[in-house]
């Protein structure tokens, strides 16, 4: 079953591509590759939703943190210390990028590979410091302290210069990848930056459902199923808690760095406590324990809405969502829930 | 050495002293009930043994010669003490296998990162701990509930299932927290075999329990308990006719 679910999501993704390319509205593939970044985002909250049952309502300043560090640390021009030894050895391992910049004048910068390093140390660090506190939290009070978290980080990015206050950064350089490609929103790398995006993103969910089946796994919905019971199995149900909400903020932190690098920026709306609702409306459409549910639920929505469907009541429909999935279909509407 | 001595245990809740200065020793391989009538601390005590009400007011408790009254409960399970629930409480949106194998968890290694990976190392683990699970399932008297929803199942069915996930565990001692409540006479009879097999195989039993005939039947010593405080201890027979005991449970002087 579990290798069924992939082929069959494999299938898709070409299904579409090829649809595209058929119809001429290969177009339509940058949306869908942003989708797919969102759809990580997605992915990564439902496990910590669905799965261990904690609430994240400020899920957006992670994927934030990540493509934030990475515009700050892959946008600084390195040609005045050039010659400082560090650079120097920097350079010498590949770890630096020439160029020009949008203005044409010569560069040197580090290697988006660098600033993906930093962007999850970064995120990491941020999720043990916020969740060790508010972890100890449940239900209402956990969702209220990091909605807190995510109005602190959305303020942050508005109100600092360093990270463009209400302009956000822009001018990142595409990502490079491997073979001479690299994932950057041109024309030339539209197909393969679709095909790297959703690879990355099975790959994610390859890790996951493994994750899902096996003991720490287990130990996680336990802790969803009754704490108090989970502790008396010998499960340390704190220390679970905590690496999960690390694990998933890093796997928001990354999608924010590729959808950075691929959209050229980022600006403070990725902040926003709208979008961590949205986050958290996805996984309820997709039903909470559901990661392929999360998933497609994710994909269509986040396209929908990058396609411009809901027009200036963006936000509104995200909301409507949220009500209506709570009120009808409490466990999803993508498929029927299995044990 | 007792392999769980308990001595001058106190625990308040604010201004109400909820177990007072309680001492007792639990002699491995043997039954050991705790009694009393409502109000009397037994949960409390129990869940102080347990690790889930921390801190202690005073005193202090040894499993095996080690002190164990700071630890919290996955490090008391962790030393080899399996519970179940007053109110039952089980894994809801996992099967019958699944709650018994988490029962599996301080029996068996692998992280987060190992179970992503799915290495080899990991899917062996996966399968050991399956397996081990289906046999506690069978010793319970319930393999064929396997693949059922833990919470569609009968009152008592769901206390098995709780039994099995406990003694799952692999424990040297085994708390069991009222474990004849809310079953007919025909289940607290069965329950009350199956207890003195899970003595028998030489696990120490510490329960507590209403029901006085199991309890004089099953148990090997008993402690009385009343507000708080130790009454009376020693065997069924001596416990039953202690007149502090016939006074708190009968109110004659």
């Amino acid at each position: 079953m579990r290798r069924r679910s992939f082929a069959l999501f494999a299938a898709g993704i070409i299904a579409v591509q090829v649809a595209t390319g058929l119809t001429g509205s290969d177009f339509l593939l940058t949306q869908l590759t942003m989708a797919a970044w969102y759809g990580l985002v997605v992915v990564g909250l439902c496990l910590l939703m669905g799965y261990a049952g904690q609430i994240s309502l400020g899920h957006a300043a992670f994927f934030a943190i990540g493509g934030y560090t990475t515009a700050v640390l892959s946008t600084v021009n390195l040609l005045p210390v050039k010659t400082a030894p560090v650079i120097t050895a920097l350079a010498a391992v590949g770890l630096t990028v020439g160029g020009t910049d949008a203005w044409g004048s010569e560069v040197l910068r580090l290697s988006p590979w660098l600033s993906l390093v930093a962007a999850v140390t970064v995120s990491a660090l941020v999720a043990y410091g916020i969740g060790m506190p508010v972890l100890r939290l449940r239900g209402h009070y956990l969702a209220m302290a990091t909605l807190g978290f995510g109005i602190i980080v959305y303020r942050l990015a508005l109100g600092t210069p360093l990270l463009g206050g209400a302009d956000g950064l822009s001018d990142t350089p595409p990502f490079p990848l491997f073979a001479g490609l690299a994932l950057d929103g041109s024309r030339a790398h539209r197909l393969f930056s679709y095909y790297f995006s959703w690879a990355t993103v099975l790959a994610v969910m390859f890790l996951l459902v493994n994750l899902i089946g096996s003991r720490a796994g287990r130990a996680l919905r336990a802790i969803h199923g009754n704490e108090a019971a989970a502790g008396a199995m010998g499960i340390d149900t704190s220390r679970y808690k905590l690496h999960l909400f690390a694990l998933s903020a890093v796997i928001a932190a990354v999608a924010g760095v590729f959808m950075t690098h691929y959209t050229g920026g980022i600006g403070p709306a990725e902040t926003s406590v709208m979008k961590s609702i949205r986050y958290v409306a996805i996984v309820a459409v997709g039903g909470m324990a559901d990661l392929w549910g999360a998933l497609i639920a994710g994909t269509i929505l986040n396209f929908l809405s990058l396609r411009g469907f809901f027009g200036t009541y963006d936000d509104a429909v995200f909301g409507a969502v949220l009500i209506a999935v709570m009120l009808f279909a409490p466990s999803g509407i993508v498929r029927k829930r299995k044990l | 050495m007792s392999l769980l001595e308990v001595n001058n245990l106190s625990k308040s809740f604010g201004g109400l002293r909820a177990v007072r200065e309680v001492t007792f020793d639990v002699e491995e391989g043997t039954i050991h009930g705790i009694i009393g009538p409502n109000g009397a601390g037994k949960t409390t005590l129990f869940n102080c043994i347990a690790g889930s009400i921390r801190p202690l007011s005073g005193g202090t408790i040894l499993f095996n010669g080690r002190p164990i009254h700071h630890l919290p409960p996955h490090r008391v399970a962790a030393c080899g003490i399996a519970r179940t629930f007053q109110t039952i409480k089980l894994f809801s949106r996992m099967t019958v296998l699944e709650n018994v194998m988490v029962g599996c968890h301080t029996q068996s290694r692998g992280s987060l990162l190992s179970g992503m990976l799915s290495l080899p190392k990991a899917r062996k683990a996966e399968r050991s701990i399956r397996a081990a699970a289906m046999d506690h399932l069978a010793a319970a008297g319930i393999a064929d509930l396997a693949a059922a929803d833990a919470q569609q199942l009968s009152f008592g069915q769901q206390r098995s299932v709780e039994l099995a996930r406990a003694l799952a565990l692999r424990p040297r001692l085994l708390l069991l927290d009222e474990p004849a409540s809310g079953l007919t006479m025909h289940e607290t009879d069965r329950i009350g075999e199956l207890i003195v097999r899970i003595r028998d195989s030489g696990i120490t039993v510490l329960v507590v329990e209403h029901d006085m005939s199991l309890m004089m039947t099953i148990c090997d010593t008993i402690t009385a308990l009343s507000f708080g405080s130790r009454i009376a201890q020693g065997t069924p027979r001596e416990v039953q006719s202690h007149p502090e005991v016939i006074r708190v449970y009968l109110g004659v002087e």
